[in-house]
């Protein structure tokens, strides 16, 4: 190690003198190869936002891969470079520093990012960045089709999957036992959950159904509100490249919001307000909501008794979750009698990465059982992409093992183009509108019109 | 700063011409002239003409940030121009803009700023140096880090501002958005007024004053008949910068970050959230081509003033 450090300092010197080429000649010459350096990044920090994947990343995966390499003789020395802003601004970086030619090495980023970055040519297709080991890392065959399907684009892979998620109907047992409901309630048609909550309503339940609607919400209200919906009616907010205007599906969804918020069974005020989530998540955990529309995260970080943002300390007794219906058994999409919605975070290799090849071992490193095991313990239990992973680590964690065992067969992602967030909008100015009191097939037509605006005109939009 | 800005002295050079030298003052030729302005010309045309063109011509297309627009580009004529136009958020954000100009540079800037430095002209000590030096601190520091500041001062829980006032809670940046940046940036940019104002009111000759006085003008009527005649060129061409770095200015972003719900989001900020977060660099560029024209339109205004005889 001296003797190279002293060596590398003569060539450090040489070069300062201005003699590139006795640089060059070393570097290339040595049989013990060359320093390498990488980067990796994400959206998260020490002591700031995601500080347990920051601290995984710098205290677990670095020195370990970095040790991994030197058994194999190979310099190389790991750089995380840690970010800590809303998603918004991290992808806006992102972007300036792939256009430029720049970046991290490895980078994370949102799933339903791949499709714009893709066509921009910021991300490529990994078997033409890396050659073969990327389609025969031996991590794909523990990675569901669906799940896998999140980081390919046109057919081609694009990254690895980091994760998924699922979202189900949580309800609140002690208010079910209240209004006569069963503590194992599962509704097999949209009927059913109007049901529940006019019962939960005479009982006295103050909200009885939550379901994200409007604008505030933002995403929120599409992933967890009417795009299951949409999909519980047979629908899908994009098929077969045309986008699915004011169909049916979309006005039986507007329809249902209308029978909740209309008919006294939701808050149509809460869909307003600025903190609306979060007062939503805050009067669940007080008792005062039956059901509510949500995804995993609700579980592992709003009402987990250790450390959610709405701790509810009698969590595993009082709340129930459910598997979100079709309207009616069989309607949903493809058929089937549940639904739900999926998304996930990827990582890639940047295209503009030096060492592509190392790179791409540091990213499957992290993918690798032994870096999930390590990342998911202690209470940081999520849903890998890795099967094997996922049938040790979320044994003890009954909601998770029935998101991937019962919800993620069933679930459907956002189509990953770059217009998705422009019509995600459009989705949710129709649900404000209907639960601000328009016809939902006034609302359905509404959006249509700024639908035609958004994807390049009516020929894109399936009749 | 103020010897650079005023108005240059027209020099008669009719005599030197009628001999036959060469019509430049320094007697080059033009040719000659011309090779020693080509370097700062060359560095203009650089980092000013071409990237102002370069702007012009990202209006015209449906640039993006990401996406396939973002590889291939298409020209669509005039098409993103005409949406700002008929866009209600754009002119929100034009109005917040005339008020964010009119209130903290305007109003604010050059009143605080003449202010200070009418009331410091004849003193000299401590009191006029730790004046002038705070005033010129808070125009020198960083912008992230003064916006922080500010931040702690007007933060609803645990700001300052709240707990000196004893009215916990308040949410200044939420209710009053607008005021907020207003009197940030008047705090943030009277030094250049002060200073520049400091230097003017050092040439009104103090004879002139001396005998508006003998004659029993109050001070109203000394600033109105003696000093203002004096210092017009500098107030104009003080209105002209600030209005224009104000117009532009995109520290606002820092306190509220345009909102809430854009009641706070000036040009400067509209054009970073549609340019940069939701990725539409086409939109965004001819968004900036109305902005340049209206600060042409501005300039021109002060300029005209400038030059018409009193």
């Amino acid at each position: 190690m001296a003797v190279r450090k002293r060596s590398l300092g003569v060539v450090a010197v040489l070069a300062a003198a201005g003699l590139g080429l006795a640089a060059c000649g070393q570097s290339s010459g040595g049989g013990e190869g060359e320093a390498i350096e990488l980067t990796i990044t994400q959206n998260a920090i020490k002591g700031g936002k995601n500080a347990a994947g920051a601290t995984f990343i710098e205290d677990w995966v670095i020195p370990k891969f970095e040790a991994a390499q030197k058994a194999k003789g190979k310099d190389v020395t790991v750089k995380f470079v840690p970010s800590g802003v809303d998603d918004e601004q991290y992808k806006t970086k992102l972007s300036l520093d792939l256009k430029s030619g720049k970046g991290a090495d490895v980078m994370d980023i949102d799933g339903i990012w791949a499709g714009e970055f893709a066509e921009a040519g910021y991300i490529k297709p990994l078997s033409e960045l890396i050659g073969p080991e990327a389609d025969s890392w031996d991590g794909w065959s523990q990675i569901p089709e669906a799940v896998q399907g999140m980081a390919e684009f046109n057919g081609k892979k694009y990254a690895l999957p980091v994760g998924t998620d699922g979202r189900v109907l949580y309800f609140n047992k002690t208010l079910f036992q209240k209004a006569g409901l069963p503590a194992d309630w599962q509704p097999k048609s949209w009927q059913e959950i109007l049901d529940a909550g006019t019962k939960l309503k005479s009982a006295g339940v103050p909200v009885p159904i939550q379901i994200n609607a409007g604008t505030a919400m933002g995403e929120a209200t599409s992933m967890q509100g009417v795009l299951p919906l949409l999909a519980g009616a047979g629908g899908e907010v994009q098929q077969d490249g045309k986008w699915t205007g004011a169909s049916q599906p979309l006005k039986d969804a507007l329809g249902l919001y209308q029978k909740i918020y209309g008919g006294g069974l939701g808050d149509p005020k809460l869909q307003q307000e600025a903190k609306g989530r979060d007062k939503s998540f805050q009067q669940f955990a007080d008792g005062k909501v039956g059901i509510l529309m949500e995804g995993d995260y609700f579980w592992r970080g709003v009402v987990n008794p250790k450390d959610g943002v709405a701790k509810m300390a009698d969590r595993d007794q009082v709340v129930g979750y459910a598997m979100i219906p079709a309207m009616e058994p069989g309607k949903g999409v493809r058929g089937q009698d549940f639904v739900s919605m999926s998304g996930g975070a990827l990582r890639t290799v940047n295209p503009n990465s030096e060492h592509p090849k190392e790179a791409f071992e540091l990213l499957t490193f992290t993918l690798s059982p032994e870096a999930l095991k390590e990342e998911t313990k202690d209470g940081n239990v999520r849903v890998t992409p890795r099967t094997d992973v996922n049938k040790e680590i979320l044994a003890g964690e009954p909601l998770l093992t029935f998101i991937s065992e019962k919800v993620l067969p069933v679930t459907a992602y956002r189509p990953p183009v770059a217009v998705y967030p422009q019509v995600s909008v459009a989705l949710q100015e129709a649900t404000a509108a209907v639960v601000g009191g328009t016809a939902p097939d006034q609302a359905a037509a509404d959006y249509q019109k700024k639908l035609e605006g958004i994807v390049g005109g009516a020929g894109n939009i399936a009749s | 700063m103020a010897q650079a800005t005023s108005p240059p002295e027209v020099v008669k050079e009719d005599a030197r011409t009628r001999r036959g030298y060469s019509s430049d003052a320094a007697g080059l030729g033009s040719l000659r002239a011309g090779a020693f302005v080509a370097p700062a010309l060359l560095l203009i045309a650089a980092f000013l003409v071409f990237p102002a063109l370069w702007v012009l011509y990202l209006g015209l297309t449906n640039y993006r940030l990401t996406g396939a627009a973002a590889a291939e580009p298409e020209f669509v004529g005039l098409a993103n121009l005409l949406d700002a136009v008929f866009n209600p958020t754009f002119w929100n954000s034009t109005w917040l803009t005339v008020q964010f100009v009119l209130g903290s540079a305007v109003i604010g800037q050059v009143v605080l700023g003449f202010t200070i430095a009418w009331l410091l002209r004849d003193r000299a000590g401590p009191l006029k140096r730790l004046v002038e030096g705070l005033v010129i601190l808070a125009w020198i520091l960083p912008s992230a880090v003064v916006s922080f500041l500010w931040v702690a001062l007007l933060d609803r829980d645990g700001g300052t501002l709240n707990a000196l006032l004893g009215i916990p809670g308040f949410p200044w940046l939420l209710d009053h958005p607008m005021l907020s940046i207003i009197v940030f940036n008047t705090w943030r940019g009277t030094a250049f007024s002060m200073m520049l104002y400091g230097a003017a009111l050092g040439n009104v000759p103090p004879s002139h004053l001396e005998s508006a006085r003998l004659a029993g003008a109050s001070g109203w009527q000394q600033l109105r008949d003696v000093v203002f005649p004096h210092i017009r060129g500098h107030i104009l061409t003080n209105l002209l910068l600030i209005s224009l770095w104000t117009f532009n200015d995109f520290s606002p972003f820092l306190l509220t970050a345009g909102g809430p719900d854009g009641r706070s989001e000036v040009l400067a900020v509209h054009v970073y959230k549609v340019a940069l977060q939701s990725g539409e660099l086409g939109y965004g560029a001819a968004v900036s081509t109305i902005i340049l024209l209206i600060n042409l339109v501005v300039a021109v205004f002060y300029l005209r003033l400038l030059r018409s005889k009193k």
